[in-house]
């Protein structure tokens, strides 16, 4: 971009780490050249809690309370990944009923995470009201959430071979219901958002990622699929249960801030479907059914074979990691969401190294801003979607 | 031209007649005027705040104010109460003059803009033969405000949404100059008052809006980014700077601000309302329900009906307008400030141009229509 260049001295403006378009705590040391932004360093750690060293001291158990505090807005993958990697560690199988009940509540936990980040994302770029709306459904996936887990954001629900408490009564239905639901409100969103010009000529063609660059820079979630790389964790490493189902990796060839908004909002509804789908293909049905089935059957029957059994009784507080080291990740709504963990046979793992989607989608950032306006540097950092929780550990 | 009830001479002899010199009887007369503007212009505006908050609030599925008084009515007087209790604070290295000067330029001057706007064919404070350009002349000055502001208040944040704020009014100033010239034009004379007279005779079918629709959209546009509305709003952006020049402000001088920003709305309403929508003018002529009435128009009680109706059109009309632009700011999100001034100077002054020239043919070619 040609700029021209002003005699008058540039201004360093600090944004952050009180500021309202900062998610958090993020901290932005901004050279201004009028209203075009020169330079922009990002400074970190105001959200640092030592979350990795943290988990060097707690079995599995005691960890898991903990790690939905990395990323609060998509709560159950942190979960997930946190009780995957030990479970790859240690060849610990998941009931197929347990590894349904997770990916149910993951999409629901995607499909809340991309409504939150919709909502903040335009009131990054000024539109106000799409927040009350994407919270209000947003309040739905909680409201399932609190009812199957007990708790709205920091579920602590998954557990090592499965997870902590069945589907209660009338849950299928209910979560069936609200995906019912869900699509028509996304048509509602994209009817007020998608082709409003003002929007259109915000978004469009800023902050632009090329395919190559996308990959050097190791991004990944809807920052890389939204440069046109199909590359999704749930079709790549096939973990939990994903190729029962029948979907679509979403992507968008744009690689701008637009490319990225039609990539989440795809996903949600994409997300919407996968539950469908898991909900009526869930072994043993709704949890009142699977227990009449049980009940008629008598205790030799299936129904009380090890894919319907799952409840978290089976990890022990004192799980001991295996001796061993490896890598395991999942598709979080940002992006991978990885742990390399080392275990010593002992009930504490000795390294729980994090791999935070937001950390790695943040680096192009002072790139991608460099020779915009202001304005523009909102609505870049709104579309790299991060959560300061997880960036900083 | 009936002569009507003269409240200046009644009220004027009624003084002297308790005794007082005529002198002081004239100064009270001319005092009552524009304590009532005044009072009148600070509770529209605070109706305007109250306003924003029950339609935004219905918009967004929530319930807004709800226990301040029936439907939460008092919370404006609410706001008001606890801004003015508030300490004043200054920031330690603000420039403390310019810093107090700042907000009071920008309230007076919206308050002053709203001495030619007539609620009525003799209701107002003064018929300027300058009318609409005195409110384009005097509203100008609110930007040397809101730049002083932002400029003493040592904040970076607050330098920036200044020198926006003087960007984007000097450049949308121009196009609703010439929306406002080619009313002006049609209607023989600046004077407020001539330009709601010019809209009377068939009711709603005279109003300007059908004469001027191009002229309509380009003052309704540059008066939303003139009032710093979204979204047209850069100079506050909270999402960019915070809250732009009023980042160092509190108590009484944001009070200032605050409320100066929504008379400026209210002023923006009324303008429309004046130069657009027929002033006082009811949607068929007063004149026709005294006929079928029977009245005769010069009786005194219908009068005061007549100016009570054309009061009440004016400010529904401007009500009107800011429920658009209520409605308007919430369902937009913001422009960007290239993308601001392109629409200012690239679109809406050339268009302005094209409007005012058209309107020229036009009322050399259809003078019966365009006010030859």
């Amino acid at each position: 971009m040609v700029m021209i260049e002003t005699k008058a001295e540039r201004m360093v403006i600090n944004m952050g780490p009180h500021h309202p378009s900062m998610h958090g705590v993020l901290r932005l040391i901004v050279t201004l050249d009028g209203e075009d932004v020169v330079d922009c360093e990002p400074v970190l750690g105001y959200l640092h809690r030592g979350m990795e060293k943290i988990a060097e001291n707690r079995t599995v158990i005691q960890y898991l309370p903990y790690v939905t505090r990395w990323d609060y807005l998509a709560t159950m993958f942190t979960e997930a990944i946190t009780v995957n990697a030990p479970e790859k560690l240690a060849n610990v199988p998941v009931p197929r009923r347990a590894s349904y009940i997770r990916m149910i509540m993951l999409e629901l936990s995607r499909i809340a995470s991309h409504l939150l980040w919709l909502g903040t994302f335009m009131g990054d770029i000024g539109a106000l009201s799409p927040f009350f709306y994407t919270f209000r459904e947003r309040e739905m996936v909680y409201d399932l959430f609190e009812a199957a887990t007990g708790m709205r954001m920091m579920h602590n629900y998954f557990r090592i071979g499965g997870v902590a408490a069945d589907l209660p009564y009338g849950w299928v239905d209910k979560c069936e219901d609200f995906c019912n639901y869900l699509t028509p409100k996304v048509d509602e969103y994209e009817k007020l958002i998608t082709n409003n010009p003002i929007f259109r000529k915000r978004v469009e063609g800023l902050g632009t990622i090329g395919r190559e660059e996308a990959i050097n820079w190791g991004l990944s979630g809807p920052m890389l699929r939204g440069s046109g790389v199909n590359w999704d964790l749930r079709k790549v490493d096939h973990y939990e249960l994903y190729d029962e189902l029948d979907w679509q990796v979403q992507i968008e060839t744009g690689g701008d801030c637009l490319a990225r908004y039609l990539v989440r909002v795809k996903e949600i509804r994409e997300s919407a479907k996968m539950v469908l789908q898991s909900l009526k293909q869930l072994p043993g049905g709704s949890y009142e059914n699977l227990e009449a089935q049980r009940v008629l059957a008598g205790p030799k029957s299936e129904w009380t074979g090890f894919d319907y059994q799952f409840i978290g009784k089976k990890s022990s507080p004192t799980f001991k990691v295996p001796e061993g080291e490896h890598y395991v990740r999942v598709e979080a709504p940002k992006g991978e969401l990885g742990v390399y963990l080392i275990g010593e046979d002992s009930i504490f793992p000795w390294r729980f190294k994090i791999r935070p989607p937001g950390f790695v989608n943040l680096q192009p950032l002072s790139e991608l801003v460099k020779g915009t306006k202001i304005a523009d540097l909102m609505a870049i950092l709104g579309s790299v979607d991060i959560i300061m929780g997880e960036v900083d550990r | 031209m009936n002569t009507g009830i003269d409240l200046q001479r009644s009220l004027i002899e009624f003084l002297t007649g308790l005794g007082l010199p005529f002198g002081l009887a004239k100064v009270i007369w001319m005092l009552i005027p524009m304590v009532v503007i005044v009072l009148g212009v600070t509770v529209g505006a605070l109706a305007c705040t109250w306003l924003e908050r029950k339609i935004s609030a219905a918009m967004q599925q929530r319930i807004g104010p709800e226990y301040a008084g029936p439907f939460g009515i008092l919370l404006p007087l609410a706001d008001v109460g606890k801004l003015l209790i508030k300490q004043d604070i200054m920031p330690a290295k603000a420039d403390p003059i310019l810093f107090t000067l700042g907000p009071l330029l920008v309230f007076i001057s919206i308050f002053l803009c709203f001495l030619v706007v007539p609620f009525g064919e003799h209701l107002l404070i003064s018929d300027l033969g300058t009318g609409i350009f005195f409110i384009i002349a005097i509203s100008s000055i609110s930007p040397i405000g809101l730049l002083m502001s932002g400029y003493s208040s040592n904040n970076k944040y607050a330098l920036i949404g200044g020198l926006r704020a003087a960007a984007q009014s000097i450049s949308y100033e121009i196009p609703l100059a010439l929306a406002a010239l080619a009313i002006a034009m049609m209607s023989n004379g600046l004077s407020t008052v001539d330009i709601v007279n010019q809209q009377a005779g068939y009711g709603i079918l005279s109003w300007n809006l059908w004469r001027q629709p191009v002229g309509f959209m380009i003052f309704a546009i540059a008066a939303l980014a003139e009032c710093e509305r979204l979204p047209f709003d850069l100079p506050e952006a909270d999402e960019e700077l915070v809250a732009g020049y009023q980042n160092e402000y509190g108590g009484i001088k944001f009070a200032l601000f605050y409320g100066g920003s929504y008379a400026n709305l209210l002023l923006a309403g009324l303008l429309v309302a004046i130069l657009y929508l027929g002033g006082w003018e009811l949607p068929f002529p007063i004149d026709t329900i005294s006929d079928f009435l029977g009245i005769s128009p010069n009786a005194g009680w219908w009068q005061v009906i007549a100016a009570a109706l054309g009061i009440t059109m004016t400010l529904l009309k401007a009500y009107f307008f800011i429920f658009f632009a209520v409605l308007l700011r919430f369902t937009v999100p913001r422009v960007r400030i290239d993308q601001l001034l392109d629409l200012g100077w690239k679109f809406l002054l050339p268009i302005g141009l094209v409007n005012l020239l058209l309107t020229a043919a036009l009322k050399l070619t259809f003078p019966f229509a365009f006010g030859g």
